[in-house]
């Protein structure tokens, strides 16, 4: 049976209560008669042959590119950048996608002959990732190969000896990038989509760019004039990103990039309910959830998030395709919404949804405050075309324990950041304006980010201003079961159950609401009409 | 408990004090309105709901997934028309349907006078609230069309399981009919029953009301009626849904009244959808004459101004709201019983 699209429920009398997630565990909610809860499409069935189709795309590029072996040849400097930790979510089963790409990159380049071969994680301002990452990610064989070597690095946009500035975009934008990418004969990108927004120029004009080129984009303007970041049509952090691609071309960096799409089974069986529209869940799905849930209700936070960073997504992949960035891309933009569109007609007062453990930040760490309101308001109000799914002036609730926890390993500056910025502001601009550059030049955040694994100390900022758009867009933002103090430090208000919330939130957006559900897993895209 | 004659008047206030509320017109009743909407009044019954430890309800507006090859539409029914299936569906019905159905609803039976003179096969077109309907208006049939009647059943529901199946075939003498499409198979075999003298229950909404208020008619009964040239008897049930509403696990013994209209024909040249619309309003009247009396539902009726079936059309806890109040009674003020009882 093919895969079922999207699908809108109005909720009725006889409608089953509804899964939410809500961190490291589930809550079940009735929601009222008439609201409408929307569900992904069901995971487009796999290249049954992955490897053949890596090779033919290899071998068939799109755009004006020639195909992959006839770019290489012996004496050439070969560069293979590849998406870092942050995707997919969760991280996939054995083998990663990136392994199966890239070693088939590497036999084409052995068989020509090139001995010049560096990989470099595409980081930006990640932190940077551990072997164990990095193994699972490529595999052993290409890690001991290549990393005992030191020819397996992580792009550091803080190392000056390491970048190399190309010019200015004709917006006067900075365009700073890996040096040994930018100088190599050939760059492989090697890309996985996970969201419309990934992949692209933003590959490189982004993953291997310094913080004098990325603070051109990331910022509040950017993402309050981007509607939404993940439309490209009106996305202008995807225009500046087009800019600076362009102009990395101009430049003379050859790219020949390959993009990938993944299916959106992101939960293995034993979690199958998380998937399933609840009216359809059988015996089996009904013990596997009160197994999970009890369980996991009974487990400290701590014992319950390591259970699920361990927990690997079956994703497969759908489909594969290398060449011209721009030729690429475009097929690759519309595989996305093949998996993730969800037609949804018209707007809703309030806007709720259950917030998962992870985001693309956190992965094997604590979902913090900051990147609760990132995954809410960032990723998950973002994820529509058209125009966003609540109305303006209108709530979003989200349903996340919203710990004051931080990874202060991961996440240094999102400490300082919730201690003394947002303390002082919650607004976008003020916070750009008033502290922006002090933790971006901060000498013991860039220590941090480029000796251990911390996020760079301008990422929390860039995590607020994620949320732009949303704080800019709503009435208000509710979060059921959140620490009080962690919820109102970030300007929003707590609830402590999800009816609770609605009573809030009708003081607000009227007493006769509409009410909209994004059920996760898995993401969707909403196509808002 | 609210008189049922001579009280319409004070029932027809009730109705327009919550229609008022409905409307937002009365200040106090709307606040009473939106508590009942509250999100936390709905909570609370989650409490109630046993899912998941219990298997889900299936939402009402998602279609049911196709059954089995053999199950839904394809059901072979034959079997359940033999004459000793018939037999023992007659013993059931008369021992254990009927007596159960007036100890649970106590069906005050009106209008079958009009059924005296009207030959067999007919059929009979209903409102549908309740699971309870069709075993009440089988066991209310008179008996010369009782044991000769076939249930059009929605092949989605009744038939998607293999004991559902045979179990309906068996004690409601059920058919299997698609009601999400048109299928020339489920019309087909409808319209051989009839044209082969079997009596035919049909509930042109297509499913059971989910909020009390009844649904548009489909055009079912008037396409069977003008293809085999045989009448339509209008029935309203009221009180049904007291007994065994929709999403209700639990029966409730309540009072319930069974009207029979007058026989309806297509007339010369009347197409289907236009004889549908007619036996939608006859059913309407029948619903007015239960909440009013016969005399003013007729007035209503020659004036059009009688209540749709399918209420106000206004958001879902206000239409709630406006329900009139469904709890008859059965006996005058002098405390004789009129109409007579099905006996």
């Amino acid at each position: 049976m093919s895969p079922r699209p999207g699908f809108v429920l109005e909720v009725d009398r006889s409608t089953p209560p509804t899964l939410y997630w809500h961190g490291e565990r589930f809550r079940m909610e009735r929601l009222p008669e008439g609201s409408r809860v929307i569900y992904a499409p069901e995971p487009l069935d796999p290249l049954t042959d992955p490897s053949a189709a890596i090779r033919h795309a290899l071998r068939h590029p799109l755009g004006d590119k020639d195909p992959l072996p006839a770019l290489l040849h012996p004496g050439m400097k070969l560069t293979i950048a590849f998406d870092d930790i942050s995707l997919p979510l969760p991280p996939m089963e054995r083998p990663d996608i990136r392994q199966l790409v890239i070693e088939q990159v590497l036999d084409m380049a052995a068989e020509a002959g090139v001995d010049d071969v560096e990989l470099i994680v595409a980081l930006a301002l990640h932190r940077r990732m551990t072997e164990p990452e990095l193994r699972h990610a490529l595999g052993d064989r290409i890690y001991d190969a290549f990393a005992p070597n030191g020819l397996l690095t992580q792009h550091d946009a803080e190392d000056p000896d390491a970048l190399v500035h190309l010019g200015l975009t004709d917006q006067g934008e900075d365009v700073e990038i890996n040096k040994r990418a930018a100088e190599s004969d050939l760059l492989v990108y090697v890309n996985i989509n996970l969201v419309a927004m990934d992949g692209g120029h933003k590959s490189v004009a982004t993953g291997l760019a310094s913080y004098k080129s990325l603070r051109h984009h990331h910022n509040p303007q950017t993402m309050q004039q981007s509607r939404s970041f993940m439309d490209q049509h009106k996305s202008e952090l995807h225009s500046a990103n087009w800019r600076m691609g362009k102009l990395i071309a101009d430049s003379g960096v050859n790219v020949f990039q390959i993009e990938t799409n993944l299916n959106n089974d992101a939960f293995p069986p034993a979690f199958n309910f998380l998937q399933k529209r609840e009216w359809e869940w059988g015996v089996k799905d009904r013990l596997a959830y009160l197994g999970a849930s009890k369980a996991l209700d009974r487990t400290p936070a701590k014992y319950a998030r390591q259970i699920f960073h361990s927990v690997k997504a079956p994703h497969r992949m759908t489909s594969v395709q290398a060449g011209e960035v721009e030729a690429v891309h475009a097929v690759t933009t519309d595989n996305v919404w093949k998996q993730q569109g969800v037609v949804v007609e018209g707007q809703t007062d309030i806007l709720s949804m259950g917030l998962p453990y992870i985001s693309p930040y956190n992965v094997n760490s604590i979902l913090n405050p900051i990147l609760v309101a990132c995954l809410g308001l960032g990723y998950f109000f973002n994820m529509y075309r058209g125009k966003p799914l609540v109305r303006e002036g209108g709530v979003v609730i989200m349903s996340h324990p919203t710990p004051w926890e931080f990874n202060p390993v991961h996440h240094p500056s999102y400490i300082d950041f919730f201690e003394q910025v947002l303390s002082e502001t919650t607004d976008p601009i003020e916070i750009a304006k008033g502290f922006e550059e002090s933790f971006a030049t901060d000498p013991w955040y860039i220590h941090l980010y480029r000796t251990g694994h911390a996020y760079h100390g301008v990422h929390p900022f860039y995590m607020w201003y994620w949320c732009a758009h949303a704080l800019q867009h709503l009435g208000a933002v509710i979060i059921v079961g959140g620490d009080p103090a962690a919820v109102h430090r970030l300007g929003f208000r707590v609830a402590s159950t999800m009816a609770d919330a609605l009573e809030m939130a009708n003081d607000i957006v009227g007493t006769s609401p509409t009410l909209t559900h994004i059920h996760t897993p898995p993401i969707f895209m909403s196509d808002v009409q | 408990m609210t008189p049922r004659h001579g009280s319409s008047r004070s029932l027809l206030k009730t109705r327009a004090v919550r229609a008022d509320a409905a409307l937002g017109t009365n200040g106090h009743r709307r606040v009473a309105a939106l508590k009942r909407y509250s999100p936390t009044g709905i909570a609370s019954r989650a409490g109630r709901r046993r899912f998941p430890l219990a298997a889900p309800s299936w939402p009402e507006n998602v279609p049911r997934p196709a059954p089995d090859h053999d199950l839904g539409v394809d059901y072979d029914t034959t079997w359940s028309r033999k004459y000793p299936v018939r037999l023992a569906r007659a013993m059931v019905l008369d021992n254990v349907t009927r007596p159960l159905a007036r100890v649970i609803a106590s069906p005050l039976i009106r209008g079958d006078e009009y059924l005296t003179d009207v030959g067999a096969p007919v059929i009979f077109a209903a409102n549908h609230t309740s699971h309870i309907d069709t075993p009440l208006l089988m066991s209310c049939l008179p008996l010369r069309f009782r044991h000769r009647t076939v249930v059009a059943a929605a092949a989605d529901y009744f038939f998607d399981r293999r004991w559902k199946a045979g179990f309906f075939a068996f004690s409601l003498a059920a058919i299997p009919i698609e009601r999400n499409k048109v299928n020339r198979r489920s019309a087909q075999l409808a319209t051989d029953l009839v044209a082969d003298g079997w009596n035919l229950i049909i509930f042109p909404e297509g499913g059971r009301s989910p909020d009390g208020w009844g649904q548009t008619f489909r055009g079912g009964a008037a396409y069977l009626s003008v293809k085999t040239n045989r009448p339509v008897v209008p029935v309203h049930l009221e009180g049904t849904g007291n007994v065994l509403p929709k999403g209700s696990k639990g029966i409730r013994r309540t009072r319930t009244t069974v009207t029979f209209g007058a026989p309806l024909w297509p007339e010369e040249g009347e197409d289907a959808r236009r004889f549908g619309l007619r036996i939608e309003s006859a059913v309407a009247t029948l619903a007015d004459e239960t909440i009013t009396d016969w005399w003013t539902a007729r007035k209503r009726a020659v004036m059009g101004t009688t209540p749709p079936l399918q209420g106000p059309d206004v958001a879902r806890w206000r239409r709630s709201w406006a329900l009139p109040e469904t709890t008859p009674t059965h006996s005058g003020s002098d405390g004789i019983e009129w109409p007579r009882r099905s006996d």
